[in-house]
C-alpha cells in the first residue's frame, strides 16, 4: 500500500487537471477541425485568409522578439548585481517583484494613464512647454508609439519573474567556480560568458520558457493600450470568438498559439541543452 | 624567480581575528606546507596570497612584486581547489586550457601545454570527457593538470587531497611530490594532516590561532618544537608532557626521578613516544593499554597520574597493570615555559 500512496495522493490534482484543463483542451482541438458538423480545415482557411491574421501574427513574433532579449538582459544584470550583494538582498527582490502582484490587465491601465491624451506624460510635454496642447499618443496614426508602450509596459511587469528564477539559479552554482574563474585570469565578462552563463543554463531555459509562453499570449496590456489599433493573436481570438460568435476560428488561433509556443519550447530546450555528465 | 614575502598580514572578520599579523617568507622554488587544526587561519592566509580576500592590514609581494591590490589573474598564481572546481560544462581538454584560453593563447601553444600536462598527470585519455564523469581522483588530477597548465610562478593548493580516500591520497601524494619538484614552482600547500605535511614539505609553518607558531623544516618542527603546541599537534601519538618540579639550578625533578634542564623558574618536561628505552631505571609508568601494531607496540600508560604513551619494540608485549620503567633518550628531552608555552 505505501507503494501506492503518492500516485493516490496526487490523484485529485491529476483528476482535477484531466477535467478541467485536457478536457477542454482536447474541446478546443476539436473546434478548431469541426465546421458545421463536419471535419473539416475551413476554421483555418478562414482565420489565415482573414487580412488582420498576419498582421496579428508578425504584431506577436515581433513583440515577442523584442521585449523577451530585453527583460533576458535586464534580469541577467540585475540578477547578478543582486547576487553580489552582501546586505538588503531580501528588501531589494521584494521591491523588483511589486509589479509581478499587479494583473496584466492593470500593469496596462497604469501604463495607459501615462500615454493617455489627459495622461502623465501630456502633462509633462504641457507642463514643460514642449508642446502647446495635449497630442494623441496612442492613436492609429502612430502604431509605433502604442507598440512601445506596450513593451515599456510588458517589461516593467513581467522582468521580475526572470530575474526571481535567475537568482535562484545563481545561487546554485557553487562559489568555488567563480573563484578558480578569477585565479584562473577570467575578467568579470570572461566569467560571466564562460562560467556564470553556460552553468546558468537549467534556469535560463525555465525562465525563457516561461516568459516566451506569456509573450506569445499577451493580451490584455495590447487591449488597454492600444484597443484594436494592434492587433495580437490573443485579441484576434477574443474578437473572433466573442464578437464575431466564430467559435471554431477562434479555436484555431487558439491552436497556432499553441503550434508557436511548443515549437519555441522545443528550440529552447535544444539550445540550452546540458550533455548528461556536464551538469553541476 | 618567485620569492613570496607576507609582511604584516592581518586579517578580521567582523569581531573574528582570523589572522594576527603574520610575516612569512617562502623562497623561489619552495614547497611550503601551512599546517594546522580547522579554524587555524591557513586557508585564509592561503586565500589572501590569492587575492580571493583582502587583508585587513599587512602586504603581500610575489617575486618582488607587491599584489595585495591586485586581482588573483595578475598575480602570477595557479590554484588547485579543496573540491577541485572542475567546470562540469567544460570537458578536461577545455578545462585544462581554461587559463590558457583566458590569455588568448594560440591553439597550437594550448594543445602542447594540455596535451602535456595531461600526460604529466596520466589523464590523456580523458581529455574528452567532462566532470560528471570522472572520479574524485580524476577530477584532482585535472585540477592539478589546470594549474600546471599556466607554468605559473606559484601553485596554490587548498588541502588538495582531502577528499580522496586513504589509499588514493597516498598514491597522488607521491605523485604531486614528483610532479610539482620538477615544475619548479614555488608551492604553497594548506592542509591539517601531518603525515602529509611531513612527507611533503621542504618547510612547514604549523599555524594556530591565527599564528604561525614555527616555520622550519619538517625534521626541525618534529624534533625542535618551538611551542608545546608543535609538539602536542604533530607527532603520532603526540609528544609526553609532565610537570617538572625544581631541584636545584638546571636541575629538575620529573616524576621522582632527576633531569638536567634549563635554568629557569619553571619548566615542563617533553618527550616523544618513541624515545623511551624500556629498563630497569626511569620513568615508572604503570601499563593502561596495550596495541601492537607490527613493527611496534604502542603502550598506553600513567605516569605521575599523567596519561603517558610509549612506542615499544613490537617483541616487547607487556600487559596492562604491568609497571615498567622508561628512560628518556637524553638528547631528546624537551623543554618548555608553562607560561609563555615555547620552548626553553
Amino acid at each position: 500500500m505505501p507503494r501506492l500512496l503518492p500516485y493516490l495522493l496526487l490523484l485529485p490534482a491529476t483528476a482535477f487537471l484531466c477535467l478541467f484543463f485536457l478536457f477542454p483542451f482536447v474541446q478546443v482541438a476539436h473546434d478548431s477541425v469541426m465546421r458545421n458538423g463536419v471535419y473539416t480545415l475551413e476554421n483555418f482557411s478562414r482565420m489565415a485568409g482573414h487580412w488582420k491574421f498576419s498582421t496579428a501574427f508578425w504584431n506577436t513574433m515581433l513583440l515577442t522578439a523584442v521585449v523577451v532579449p530585453i527583460q533576458l538582459a535586464m534580469a541577467l544584470t540585475m540578477a547578478s548585481i543582486v547576487t553580489k550583494l552582501q546586505r538588503g538582498r531580501s528588501t531589494i527582490l521584494y521591491i523588483f517583484a511589486i509589479p509581478l502582484g499587479i494583473s496584466d490587465l492593470a500593469a496596462g491601465l497604469i501604463w495607459l494613464s501615462v500615454f493617455e491624451q489627459s495622461g502623465f506624460l501630456n502633462s509633462l510635454l504641457v507642463g514643460l512647454g514642449v508642446v502647446d496642447q495635449p497630442i494623441l499618443l496612442l492613436g492609429y496614426q502612430n502604431t509605433w508609439i502604442i507598440f512601445i508602450a506596450i513593451v515599456l509596459a510588458e517589461v516593467w511587469r513581467a522582468t521580475a519573474i526572470m530575474m526571481v528564477i535567475l537568482v535562484a539559479g545563481m545561487g546554485l552554482i557553487p562559489k568555488e567556480y567563480g573563484e578558480a574563474a578569477d585565479v584562473f585570469g577570467a575578467s568579470r565578462w570572461q566569467k560571466f560568458r564562460r562560467v556564470t552563463l553556460p552553468m546558468l543554463r537549467p534556469s535560463l531555459q525555465t525562465a525563457l520558457i516561461l516568459r516566451v509562453i506569456l509573450a506569445f499570449e499577451v493580451f490584455a496590456v495590447v487591449v488597454a493600450l492600444g484597443g484594436t489599433q494592434l492587433p495580437v493573436l490573443m485579441s484576434e481570438t477574443y474578437h473572433w470568438q466573442f464578437q464575431m460568435q466564430e467559435r471554431g476560428v477562434a479555436a484555431a488561433f487558439a491552436m497556432v498559439i499553441l503550434a508557436v509556443s511548443v515549437a519555441f519550447t522545443i528550440l529552447i530546450l535544444r539550445l540550452l541543452h546540458v550533455p548528461k555528465g556536464a551538469r553541476v | 624567480m618567485a620569492v613570496i614575502e607576507i609582511k604584516q598580514v592581518a586579517k578580521t572578520f567582523g569581531s573574528f581575528t582570523a589572522l594576527h599579523s603574520v610575516d612569512l617568507t617562502i623562497a623561489d622554488q619552495e614547497f611550503m606546507v601551512l599546517l594546522g587544526a580547522s579554524g587555524c587561519g591557513k586557508t585564509t592566509l592561503l586565500r589572501i596570497i590569492a587575492g580571493l580576500e583582502t587583508p585587513t592590514t599587512g602586504e603581500v609581494w610575489i617575486g618582488g612584486r607587491r599584489v595585495d591590490h591586485l586581482p588573483p589573474r595578475e598575480r602570477g598564481i595557479a590554484m588547485v581547489f579543496q573540491n577541485y572546481a572542475v567546470f562540469p560544462h567544460l570537458t578536461v581538454f577545455e578545462n585544462i586550457a581554461f587559463g590558457l584560453r583566458m590569455k588568448k593563447m594560440d591553439q597550437a601553444e594550448v594543445t602542447r601545454r594540455v596535451t602535456r600536462t595531461a600526460e604529466l598527470m596520466h589523464i590523456e585519455q580523458l581529455l574528452k570527457r567532462y566532470s560528471g564523469e570522472l572520479s574524485g581522483g580524476q577530477r584532482q588530477r585535472v585540477a592539478v593538470a589546470r594549474a600546471l597548465a599556466m607554468e605559473p610562478d606559484v601553485i596554490l593548493m587548498d588541502e588538495p587531497l582531502s577528499n580522496l580516500d586513504a589509499l588514493l591520497r597516498l598514491e597522488m601524494r607521491a605523485e604531486l611530490k614528483g610532479v610539482l619538484a620538477e615544475s619548479k614552482t614555488t608551492t604553497i600547500y594548506v592542509t591539517h594532516d601531518q603525515v602529509e605535511a611531513m612527507s611533503l614539505a621542504d618547510r612547514i609553518s604549523v599555524m594556530n590561532g591565527g599564528r604561525i607558531v614555527q616555520a622550519a623544516n619538517p625534521v626541525e618542527v618534529y624534533r625542535n618544537p618551538a611551542a608545546r603546541f608543535v609538539g602536542s599537534f604533530i607527532g603520532n601519538p603526540p609528544m609526553n608532557f609532565l610537570a617538572a618540579t625544581p631541584a636545584g639550578p638546571g636541575k629538575w625533578q620529573v616524576a621522582g626521578q632527576m633531569f638536567d634542564g634549563p635554568v629557569a623558574a619553571a619548566a615542563e618536561f617533553a618527550i616523544r613516544p618513541e624515545d623511551l628505552h624500556p629498563g630497569d631505571t626511569g620513568l615508572p609508568a604503570e601499563v593502561r593499554v596495550v596495541e601492537p601494531l607490527g613493527p611496534h607496540t604502542l603502550i598506553t600508560a600513567s605516569v605521575a597520574g599523567q596519561p603517558f604513551r610509549a612506542i615499544l619494540d613490537s617483541t616487547l608485549l607487556p600487559a596492562p597493570g604491568d609497571l615498567l620503567h622508561f628512560a628518556p633518550a637524553p638528547d631528546r628531552i624537551r623543554w618548555f615555559d608553562p607560561a609563555t608555552q615555547t620552548a626553553l
